[in-house]
């Protein structure tokens, strides 16, 4: 993660909103009470459980089959999804395929050049991989052209662009909403002499199909700051905590499933803090899905199948 | 549990430029290598170099004209300090008798070891003592705020601390902006009636604190952070709120100085200080202010 310097007092004053438990004497006339309240203030004027306002667009980059772009406070992600056909693994002749790429752009933050970035990239591919790997959390039958001879593979390539904290949310939300605008061509198969098939891929391009993107998972980067744990942290926050814990998030049947974690920093979390953390990282998941899907479908209906415009970054 | 988390589409965008005064002659700004015009007859100025007998811009920004002298002034910039200078600086290397420090200037800036003040007493020799404690006074990571007291030829600043205003920050919030938009006044150091204080640094970082007690200011020696005291939720709202109401107001590309962040806190009153994120309130926030601080000229 992108360096950042603070002082003690700053880690003290960030680490106060999140967890102390200020007293406040109430004067009675026989007794001196003290109430304590439970501050949940952060720098920001969030809570623990709060996100802050994201940007979306899909479909900006027109030489890729889906893309999307999401930018959450200053952290700045750019997706893009390549396709390409493949032949699918042996061992799962029905499956098509998924690589995930990720690039630290030198522009984000100058520690990224170079090879400075790549501890992070892998880290990232890691553990979306993690969390792609099950067939229940992404459908890798919607890949398939001819079981064990042709499939779908898809490139998903990530580009930083900014960090401003919370990566591994960010990354996930703008790669399924990515995912969401991929556009496969329709491919029909004609059998050939010999048992050999030979695929037609449509000329039209508006003549495409869909991956279905609704067990999609997303990260939920859970961070334990003090006691507490907390969501959608700051880059300011995330060198105050000792650990944090990646969530992830795949919906089937309106009901979050766990399809993977991943355990970031140095420090080591209790039982029950673990079992909290991803309760927290389930309840926000499944959130977070319903409104990326929302959003996702009111752009969808606003601009309409053919793409008049782009906003972009500029404006 | 209920959760705050939103979503805006990039259609919905805000168009900052309708903030600016004139709509009808919006400034064009320049990118770097555009040729501006022939050399003949003008003189290039800062932000520019001549290629092919034309002079282009080398830094993304408006054009200035002055008779003859074309430069172009960049909208994004490093720090460029000039003595005298209020700044918020962050110490980044214990060195020999000078701390180096972040000041958001194009070189790292140096805090020499005679230009702080140490406790006990103004007038002190340095001794071989002082040198080995420097990182009892300030460490790696701690902020400062200080003053440019010299330039060197190559252009680092050299900082002082010899005032009792001057020295190490204790807790509050850290907030940067682009340098170009605080506005040099004189005075940078300001108790807001809503209860915080605010260093606003020349260079862009602008620090924002609990107002402290008169008595405990002067005694502080500058060296001191209260680690436990406990900042109450109050005065974090108001911490909270002032932070939300800056960015907001650099969003909009708009002055910083006492007056604008107090009509930006006051016209934010009718929000929680975790809606002004949203950039259609962050919007709302910067055409108030504007529309007020308009009036403020009119009546002067």
């Amino acid at each position: 993660m992108a360096y950042v310097a603070l002082s003690e007092a700053e880690k003290t004053f960030i680490l106060h909103g999140v967890e102390v438990i200020s007293s406040v004497p109430l004067f009675n006339s026989l007794f001196k009470v003290s109430l304590f309240l439970q501050e949940d203030f952060r720098c920001d004027g969030r809570s623990r459980r709060d996100y802050r306002p994201m940007e979306l667009e899909t479909g900006l980059v027109s030489n890729a089959s889906g893309s999307a772009r999401l930018r959450l406070a200053n952290t700045d992600i750019l997706v893009g999804v390549k396709t390409e056909i493949d032949v699918p693994n042996p061992l799962t002749p029905e499956f098509g395929k998924i690589e995930f790429f990720v690039d630290c752009s030198a522009n984000a933050t100058p520690e990224f050049e170079g090879r400075g970035g790549s501890d992070l990239a892998q880290e990232l591919i890691l553990s979306l991989q993690n969390a792609y790997e099950s067939p229940l959390a992404f459908d890798y039958r919607t890949l398939c052209l001819i079981p064990g001879q042709q499939c779908w593979k898809l490139y998903i390539d990530i580009l930083i662009l900014e960090c401003g904290g919370n990566l591994h949310d960010a990354v996930s939300l703008a790669a399924k909403a990515a995912l969401y605008n991929t556009k496969l061509p329709r491919v029909t198969a004609t059998l050939l002499d010999a048992g050999i098939t030979d695929l037609i891929i449509s000329d039209n391009p508006y003549d495409c199909t869909r991956i279905g993107t609704d067990a999609v998972p997303l990260l939920v980067t859970v961070c334990k700051i003090g006691d507490y744990c907390l969501v959608d942290p700051t880059a300011e926050e995330e060198v105050c905590s000792t650990v944090s814990m990646v969530v992830s998030v795949s919906m089937r049947n309106e009901t979050p499933f766990l399809s993977g974690t991943h355990m970031t920093g140095g420090g080591s979390m209790h039982r029950d803090t673990m079992l909290n953390c991803i309760q927290l990282g389930l309840s926000m998941g499944e959130q977070l899905n319903k409104l990326l899907v929302k959003m996702l479908k009111a752009e969808e209906t606003r601009v309409g199948p053919k793409r008049p415009k782009t906003v972009g970054f500029l404006k | 549990m209920s959760t705050n988390a939103m979503i805006e589409l990039a259609l919905d965008r805000v168009d900052w430029n309708d903030l600016a005064g004139n709509q009808e002659q919006l400034p064009r700004v320049f990118t770097p290598g555009e040729v501006l015009m022939p050399e003949s007859g003008f003189m290039r100025g800062h932000g520019t170099f001549v290629e092919e007998e034309n002079i282009v811009a080398s830094v993304a920004g408006v054009i200035e004209k002055v008779n003859k002298l074309i430069s172009v002034r960049p909208l994004k910039s490093r720090y460029v300090g000039e003595i005298g200078d209020v700044v918020v600086a962050r110490v980044l290397e214990v060195g020999q008798k000078r701390w180096r420090v972040d000041t958001n200037s194009r070189l790292d800036s140096t805090l020499l070891l005679s230009s702080v003040n140490l406790p006990g007493g103004e007038l002190r020799r340095r001794s071989a003592e002082d040198e080995q404690m420097m990182r009892h006074y300030l460490d790696e990571g701690d902020l400062i705020s200080a003053e440019v007291q010299n330039i060197f030829e190559e252009g680092t600043l050299s900082l002082y601390t010899r005032s009792l205003k001057y020295g190490k920050l204790s807790q509050g919030m850290l907030v940067k902006v682009f340098p170009a938009l605080v506005k040099r006044r004189k005075m940078h150091f300001h108790n807001l009636p809503c209860g915080a204080s605010v260093i606003l640094g020349n260079n862009g970082y602008i620090w924002i604190a609990p107002t402290k007690g008169e008595e405990q200011e002067g005694g502080e020696g500058g060296f001191v952070q209260n680690l436990n005291e406990v900042v109450p939720r109050s005065e974090r709202e108001v911490i909270a709120r002032l932070r939300n109401c800056i960015l907001a107001l650099a969003k909009c590309k708009l002055m910083l100085y006492d007056t604008s962040i107090q009509y930006a806190y006051e016209e934010s009153l009718k929000y929680e200080p975790r809606e002004l994120l949203q950039q259609h309130v962050m919007f709302d926030i910067g055409q108030q202010t504007q529309a007020r601080l308009r009036d403020v000229d009119l009546v002067d």
